[in-house]
């Protein structure tokens, strides 16, 4: 599967990357490299396959709808890059 | 050109559950800022959810109340996005096998044309967390603060077809999914805290055709207020644009009900690819027929049902028990007052008269009325008896309204007690009709709807406590 430069672009985007313009023929050559080999999956006969939703076969694993002590809010903040009074701090998030 | 609407809403609804769906994390509102938290709901890495029955439990419960099939097989998926209110980045939500699919509600309009709207699925997500922003608007904040207490509440999303033609259809819909889901118990419902809340799709298109239209989205619209307000003003919105010669954009716009508009949100309309896969991390549900029949046992009396109970019971005409079943708190209150003794068709004209008005002005729940269903009860069971009238039955229930005395002993203490005395009534009668010459001129001159003039003399007279019935009798006598 041939992938474009645009793909590459809509890919990066929504994955919050930014890609260097020097790197993007390769990016695009060793994605589309990927895909290809991953390709090789529609070779096999899956008429008689079911399809799983799980790689385990294990279903209904449950809990009681009990309450547990939740972190303390200090030690929950404690890896944010940014904090104020009790909240995580996010940067702007849409561009006005 | 006349144009025709097409609306599908999606409906987030809260679920009642003590916990989060994937941890043990209270889930109860209005607790201090990110002290419901915790690893997994955090999104930290190398923590595992473990899915709440209870979510799955009710999830299944709405699904058959909204005429649901249920999935025997159902499972989770990873819906991705970017926004700083889904701390991983992707929203656990349901793709391809959602626990419910096609089921329907019926609504009423207002000019008693009966609607059926399907409802395509119900899916089990969670909900996201809380945005406070710096500025006055998301756009003009530098910065914004996330409390995280709400991401991980159980949600259950309903998706309708796009079967709604009018404003009113879709918040009659919307109406009739927030009473069914009080009934069977699973959602407090409460708008104004945010636990129910639609998604507004609407196009518009040349009325007669059946060709789909760009559509816009408002989303979180939280009252029915503004669900047939933002409505309207969006569908004029873009028959003007139509008419315009210009095309609908599709688009996620915002309602300001302050201003009654909508607005554009100016979003980049690729991000919507949402990379649905299998949550790997949470394993497949399974459900026997059994089970379902089991849940489908456990639902109690729905709104429908109990409409017509009360129509086939007690002869209530369909618009007075639609009232009355339109939330189950109005329906136990109006049959404990039946219970109580009372004659059902004045026990609804009292709950959805006197009462209704008393608990809007003080912006009350029925639950909390401090006139208790046994009490009116027995006020109206005075009435039938003929103790008081209904006038002064008025006046009782204000009284009731005020104290906790019982009905019977307003009426003594306050000597509301009906003249029945055919005497003492007969002496008022004799001496209006004295006074009224000409009101009796008139009724003798073949005006026989003066008599009620002379009726509310007598009933002034008598300070509301004669009884009608028998005014009107004595009067129609002596007048011949």
């Amino acid at each position: 599967m041939k992938v474009t430069k645009k793909d590459l672009e809509t890919v990066a985007l929504l994955s919050r990357l930014s890609i260097p313009a020097e790197k993007e023929e390769q990016y695009t050559q060793q994605l589309s490299a990927i895909l290809d080999y991953i390709d090789n999956l529609s070779t096999v006969n899956t008429d008689e396959i079911q399809p799983i939703a799980h790689v385990l076969p294990i279903s209904n694993v449950f809990r009681d709808d009990v309450v547990k002590e939740s972190l303390d809010r200090d030690l929950a903040l404690s890896n944010a890059p940014l904090k104020d009074e009790g909240y995580f701090k996010v940067p702007k998030i849409l561009e006005g | 050109m006349s144009y025709e609407a097409v609306i599908g809403l999606e409906i987030h609804s809260e679920l009642k559950t003590n916990t989060k769906i994937f941890c043990g994390c209270a889930t109860t509102f209005g607790a201090e800022h990110n002290t419901h938290v915790c690893p997994v709901c955090l999104g930290l890495p190398g923590v595992l959810p473990v899915l709440n029955k209870r979510v799955l439990e009710f999830a299944i419960k709405a699904g058959l109340a909204l005429n649901c099939h249920i999935n025997g097989f159902s499972k989770f998926d990873r819906k991705n996005y970017y926004y700083p209110d889904l701390p991983k980045n992707w929203q656990t939500s349901q793709y391809d096998l959602p626990i419910c699919e096609h089921g329907y509600v019926d609504i009423v309009k207002s000019n008693g044309e009966k609607k059926r709207i399907r409802i395509t699925r119900i899916h089990m997500e969670e909900d996201a967390g809380k945005l406070v922003h710096s500025g006055n608007t998301i756009k003009d904040s530098d910065t914004s603060n996330v409390d995280y207490n709400r991401t991980g509440v159980p949600l259950i999303e309903i998706v309708s077809e796009p079967d709604m033609s009018t404003p009113e259809e879709a918040r009659l819909y919307m109406e009739k999914v927030k009473s069914i889901l009080q009934y069977i118990d699973v959602s407090n419902c409460k708008m104004e805290e945010g636990n129910l809340r639609a998604d507004l799709n609407v196009s518009i298109r040349p009325r007669g055709t059946d060709t789909l239209g760009t559509r816009t989205e408002m989303k979180n619209i939280n009252s029915f207020k503004a669900v047939e307000e933002a409505l309207t003003y969006e569908i004029e919105r873009q028959e003007e644009v139509v008419e315009d010669g210009g095309h609908v954009v599709q688009e996620t716009r915002t309602w300001d009900p302050e201003r009654g508009i909508t607005l554009s949100m100016r979003t980049k309309e690729n991000a919507n690819d949402y990379r649905y896969m299998p949550e790997p991390d949470l394993v497949p549900i399974i459900t026997t027929d059994e089970e379902i029949e089991a849940f489908r046992k456990s639902l109690p009396e729905l709104p429908d049902a109990r409409q017509a109970r009360l129509e086939n019971e007690f002869g209530l005409s369909s618009y007075d028990a639609g009232v009355i079943t339109s939330s189950r708190q109005m329906a136990e209150y109006f049959d404990a007052v039946v219970a109580a003794g009372a004659d059902a068709k004045l026990a609804a004209n009292w709950i959805m008269g006197d009462l209704s008005k008393n608990l809007n002005a003080e912006n009350m729940s029925i639950t909390d009325s401090p006139v208790e269903p046994e009490r009116l009860g027995q006020m109206i069971g005075l009435i039938s008896k003929g103790t008081i009238s209904s006038k002064i039955a008025k006046k009782v229930f204000e009284e009731m309204w005020k104290c906790p005395d019982s009905p019977e002993k307003i009426v003594q203490d306050k000597g509301l007690v009906q003249i029945t005395d055919t005497k003492a009534i007969e002496e008022i009668v004799d001496k209006v009709i004295a006074s009224s010459q000409k009101i009796v001129d008139d009724y003798k001159g073949g005006n026989k709807k003066a008599i009620g003039a002379l009726v509310g003399q007598v009933m002034k007279q008598s300070k509301g406590k004669a009884n009608p019935q028998l005014v009107n009798q004595l009067l129609a006598q002596k007048l011949g």
